[in-house]
């Protein structure tokens, strides 16, 4: 089963672009604030698209910091991103070819990756393009607003949008991990070892980038010796065949643990 | 090397800094690797990323991200309730944002 139509990618890129809005509002009014030209913050949001890197990468930029720092930092707060590039190879449709990647993964974020890998089978260009124009469209214009018009927002509204992105991070893992014991399980070992690296006195030394990939690597790492997905399963998630519904991937999955 | 040029220069050069690693980190996985993995362990660690990637960027930087650590567990508490609930993503952005809002403004007037 392959999902590619563009309508689809659309619409389910909706609720993507309006929580973009909000975290991108908060991105622009935060670039501003530090001093940098609106236009400025618009062109860092629409050549990168990603919210971290970019909140870290105004911070460095307006403290001088030297390029080889600006790379260092954004390769460990992105490299996550590597994990899910290559997690979404696996997920493509034969037609999705090298020339369609190189677009592809210039769009290639959180949300777009969760919602996409949420597809049952596989997924196709047209679909990947539908489900990214709208997000994209809602970054750059969200960091318009809010370095337009951000700063005139009061401290307590301003305050309150900072906790947005991480609400869309929690709409993405949370109904996954409540159907799918083993996602249960991996995502509440990534959230003990993130905090154990915040309040452990050494560990709280490890930059926040490197915390989030080694958490990642090992949270999943252990899911995948402990949990280990179903031979047949070739999309590794909800069923190739058009069968295994979630909850029946639930089974499977649990079955397969006992082995 | 260029640091010492001109602020606008240097804003450029830093912008192109950002945007070329991080479009290589996304790209160079995608395009370099086309082929199905077969490897089991392989394949489930792959599932299992998104997931743990989430987990470990939601937690505890959210408890932080209001600059109040009342309010942000508060948020926290409610968008978790509410996506456990299965709502859409933007009410539990949106609800979180309110609990905060709702929440700071009842720390201001006690």
């Amino acid at each position: 089963m392959i999902q590619n139509s563009f309508s689809k990618g659309l619409k389910d890129g909706i609720p993507i672009a309006l929580g973009y809005l909000s975290v991108s509002f908060t991105f622009g009014i935060t670039a501003v604030l530090q001093g940098l030209p609106v236009w400025f913050a618009l062109a860092i949001s629409m050549t990168n698209v990603t919210s971290a890197g970019q909140f870290a990468g105004i911070g460095l930029m307006t403290a001088g910091a030297s390029f080889l720092e600006m790379a260092l930092t954004q390769l460990t707060i992105n490299l996550r991103y590597a994990l899910m590039s290559l997690s979404l190879t696996q997920k493509f449709a034969p037609s999705v070819k090298r020339l369609d990647r190189l677009w592809i993964a210039f769009m290639d974020t959180d949300e777009i990756f969760a919602v996409a890998s949420g597809q049952k089978g596989k997924v196709g260009k047209k679909y990947m393009l539908g489900l990214a124009i709208l997000p994209y469209l809602g970054w750059s214009l969200g960091t318009l607003l809010g370095a337009a018009a951000g700063s005139i927002l009061p401290e307590i509204v301003r305050n309150a949008l900072g906790i947005a992105i991480y609400g869309m991070f929690l709409a993405i893992i949370i109904p996954v991990a409540r159907e799918t014991k083993p996602v249960m399980a991996v995502v509440i070992a990534a959230v003990a070892m993130s905090c154990a690296f915040y309040w452990i006195p050494f560990l709280s030394s490890v930059s926040s980038g490197f915390v989030i990939i080694i958490c990642a690597v090992i949270a999943a790492g252990l899911g995948a010796l402990i949990f280990p997905i179903g031979d047949d399963d070739n999309t590794g998630d909800r069923g190739e065949h058009g069968k295994a519904e979630l909850p029946e991937n639930t089974e499977q999955l649990e079955v397969e643990a006992d082995v | 090397m260029f640091e010492n040029s001109s602020p606008m220069i240097y804003m450029f050069l830093q912008l192109a800094v950002m945007a070329i690693v991080t479009y290589l980190i996304r790209m160079l996985p995608m395009t370099l690797f086309t082929k199905t993995i077969s490897n089991r362990f392989l394949r489930s660690f792959l599932f299992y990323v998104p997931y743990a990637v989430l987990g470990a960027m939601t937690f505890p930087s959210i408890i932080f991200s209001t600059g109040n650590v009342v309010s942000g567990i508060v948020g926290a508490v409610v968008g978790v309730i509410l996506a456990f609930c299965k709502k859409s993503l933007l009410t539990v952005a949106m609800c979180a944002c309110a609990a905060v809002l709702i929440t700071d403004l009842l720390m201001m007037f006690m």
